[in-house]
């Protein structure tokens, strides 16, 4: 999906495999700043094929320059592969931590709507409590703005990562989901509508 | 197995890639390389003034060849002293191998003397580029970066090699050359898919009023025989971009020169008028677009191009075609039916009688344009010409008539105001038979007139003709026209006696104040055997015709009152 903002940028999803070697990652922000395109979250990690990492971008700028990025990207020698899969059908997560101001009053709050968004507690303190949340980036959002009425102590958040849809065949001919089979998944799965 | 020093490996690894000229020059952190340089006789090495020079001639030197051009610096200044010459090849797509000393391994982050971290200043300015930190990976690394510099859209590759990796001594298994160079990220398009192809002569062979916009991945891949037998074939007209010039030859019928900001106004017209607009190597540049979205409205556009960031960048374009331009036509000629486009010809050939661009006013003051005209008469248009930016460029590009293919070096993307006199001695180089004629402005020969040293050193038989306004004719130019005759920092007050200066260098040189002196200078020029400057000094309230002004279109197109 690409998203354009308010102020008429438009946010698209790439994601690229490159080769796992030292100012890779320069290369690719030095291409970034050039184009005039702005890195709105980035996630790096291991893949599952040696000596090379994925990377998951979020890019944001001019439509047609950020349109045209992912064939800028490609022309790097040490990426292997790219692609843009903002028009894809494809599922993608964000994690956020958010340690929140808890009080012994106000715990049991904090705690009844962090297992409504199914957030799992993972530390508790005496003044705090974290949570990790995972979803995309309107759940973690609207979390986060929930719990601004105790005190977000901090916020830590992954930025994206995204994966292509396999199961093709549950989609239409499009590859695209219709909502009813969106509500299908969700009721199966048991997820918040919001985590699709 | 034998026993060799990193400096050695790199001397063996540029002679088998077939590097016979490598410019330079030496500092703290390359002295291992330049130590065993001198044991190398295969190796010429340039000497020369400012390093700049070293990365702009061999630029020249690869435009000129077709081979890769390869310069030497040592780290800190010395390396980025190369980067101007690396962004001019970067911009226009020329194979150019740059090797930077950097200082020891173990002293890298430590802001050490003379250390800049290169590989990171010059990532925007190279197609790729390396730090070698063991002795081991160098042979690998050189030969990988040379088959970066010169395949798919060529470009500039920088490898930087500490001291001590330079001087560090392994155990060489001769094998190591045979292998293989392997880049899972790299793999450059050669032939196109041929549903594109299908797709692009279906659009040719409905066209009614065709262009041929040839650029320079016409020249890069060398397909003068291809274009030439399209445009024949299907009886299409040819502009070039300013760097495909001498793609085509520019007394062929079908020549329509070179459009955009100062090109002839019957090749833009031709552009603006026509229905279908075949861009084979060229990029759509800003230059000859102006405002994108009133370029050649009613054109459909085929765009032929190596790289698939290109298309699409700047225009929309209704058949993209990936592929390098020689095979790209081979699969495309076959498919276009043979034609004539009469009445699209002749209205073409109306265009061109209807805007004389070329013609040079009544006057007996001296301009740039007789310098260029008197030059390409007397050289029958078969000299290789460089240039510097600027006004004379422009007078350069237009009123040379170049008869051959790959004869024209100017620094089209970058610009780059000092390219003359660097460029034309790598010309010279590549080509030690040819005549070589540099056209100067008076402004961009101070900024490497450095090299006056190397061109008498070596006794290259250069010819450089200043046209010498005593000013930058271009900023005049703009802040005339477009800055409401605004002027400022625009005249040389200071300029040396270019004369003297040349003598001083022991280059034989004359000025030349008015035309009747101009074709006596340029025949004693041509006569003598070594390097010769003329110093011509030009009317200076010239401005350059046709204009386009930048960002603004066809509608806005500014011929001379003739």
């Amino acid at each position: 999906m690409v998203e354009i903002m308010a102020n008429g940028l438009a946010r698209r999803t790439l994601v690229a495999l490159v080769e796992n070697k030292p100012g890779v990652l320069a290369r690719i922000a030095s291409l970034f700043r050039r184009r005039g395109i702005n890195i709105a979250s980035l996630a790096v990690g291991a893949s599952e094929q040696q000596d090379l990492s994925r990377m998951t971008f979020v890019a944001e700028g001019d439509p047609s320059t950020v349109g045209h990025i992912a064939k800028h990207l490609d022309k790097l020698i040490e990426v292997v592969d790219v692609s843009d899969i903002s028009d894809q059908n494809v599922v993608w997560r964000e994690l956020a931590m958010v340690r929140v101001k808890a009080t012994p009053d106000s715990r049991p709050r904090v705690i009844q709507l962090a297992n409504i968004f199914r957030v799992s507690i993972v530390d508790v303190g005496a003044e705090a409590v974290t949570m990790e949340i995972t979803g995309d980036t309107e759940k973690i959002d609207s979390m986060i703005t929930l719990m601004q009425e105790f005190g977000v102590e901090q916020v830590m958040r992954t930025g994206r990562v995204a994966m292509l849809r396999s199961a093709l065949s549950q989609g239409g001919e499009d590859g695209a989901y219709s909502e009813q089979q969106i509500s299908n998944i969700v009721a199966r799965a048991g997820l918040d509508s919001g985590s699709v | 197995m034998m026993i060799k020093t990193g400096g050695q490996i790199v001397c063996d690894a540029l002679i088998r890639e077939g590097v016979e000229v490598v410019f330079g020059l030496p500092g703290g952190a390359i002295l291992p390389l330049y130590s065993t340089l001198g044991s190398y006789p295969e190796l010429r090495h340039v000497l020369v003034r400012h390093e700049e020079g070293a990365s702009l001639a061999a630029d020249g030197y690869a435009r000129a060849s077709g081979n890769v051009g390869v310069c030497m610096a040592t780290s800190g200044p010395g390396a980025t002293n190369l980067i101007t010459g690396l962004a001019t090849a970067m911009m226009d797509s020329a194979p150019v191998v740059a090797i930077t000393g950097q200082v020891g391994r173990a002293a890298i982050g430590s802001d050490a003397f003379q250390e800049t971290d290169i590989t990171g200043a010059t990532l925007p300015v190279t197609k790729h580029n390396y730090l070698v930190m063991d002795t081991r990976d160098l042979a690998a690394t050189i030969k990988e970066a040379f088959h970066i510099a010169r395949s798919g859209r060529p470009g500039p590759v920088l490898i930087d090699i500490p001291r001590d990796v330079q001087a560090g001594e392994i155990e060489f298994d001769e094998a190591e050359w045979d292998k293989p160079v392997s880049l899972r990220g790299y793999n450059p398009p050669t032939v196109a898919e041929e549903s594109e192809v299908a797709t692009a002569a279906a659009l040719i062979n409905e066209a009614e009023r065709p262009v041929i916009l040839a650029g320079h991945g016409v020249i890069i891949s060398r397909a003068y025989d291809e274009l030439r037998e399209l445009a024949e074939n299907a009886q299409i007209p040819v502009v070039t971009t300013m760097l495909g010039i001498s793609a085509f030859p520019e007394d062929h019928v079908l020549s329509t020169g070179f459009p955009g900001m100062h090109g002839m106004a019957y090749a833009s017209l031709a552009l603006d008028q026509a229905d279908l607009i075949v861009n084979i190597g060229g990029r759509f540049d800003d230059r000859i677009t102006g405002d994108t979205k009133r370029f050649a409205p009613n054109a459909k556009k085929i765009h032929i191009d190596i790289d698939p960031a290109e298309l699409g960048k700047n225009i929309k374009v209704e058949a993209p075609v990936m592929g390098d331009v020689r095979h790209v036509l081979g699969q495309l000629n076959p498919q276009v039916n043979k034609t004539t486009h009469t009445k699209w010809i002749q209205h073409v050939e109306q265009l061109k009688a209807d805007h004389p661009s070329l013609k040079i006013r009544e006057t007996d003051e001296l301009l740039g344009q007789h310098v260029v005209k008197a030059v390409s008469d007397a050289t029958k248009g078969d000299a290789l010409v460089v240039s510097g930016v600027g006004q004379h460029q422009m007078w350069a590009a237009q009123h040379y008539q170049f008869k051959n293919a790959n004869s024209w070096f100017s620094s089209g993307g970058a610009g780059t105001m000092g390219y003359e006199v660097p460029a034309a001695m790598g010309a010279q180089l590549a080509h030690p038979d040819k005549e070589v004629w540099t056209f100067a402005g008076d402004g961009g020969i101070q900024m490497t007139l450095s090299e006056f040293a190397t061109i008498a050193e070596n006794n290259l038989p250069v010819k450089i003709a200043i046209l010498n306004n005593n000013m930058l004719g271009m900023i005049t130019q703009w802040q005339d026209m477009v800055f409401d005759k605004n002027f400022y920092a625009n005249t040389y007050t200071g300029n040396p006696d270019f004369v003297k200066l040349a003598d001083a260098y022991g280059i034989k040189a004359l000025r030349v104040t008015n035309q009747d002196e101009m074709e006596g200078a340029i025949r004693a020029a041509r006569a003598h055997d070594g390097p010769f400057i003329i110093d011509f000094m030009i009317y200076a309230d010239e401005n350059v015709f046709p204009m386009i002004p930048s960002g603004q279109s066809v509608a806005q197109l500014i011929e001379e009152n003739l």
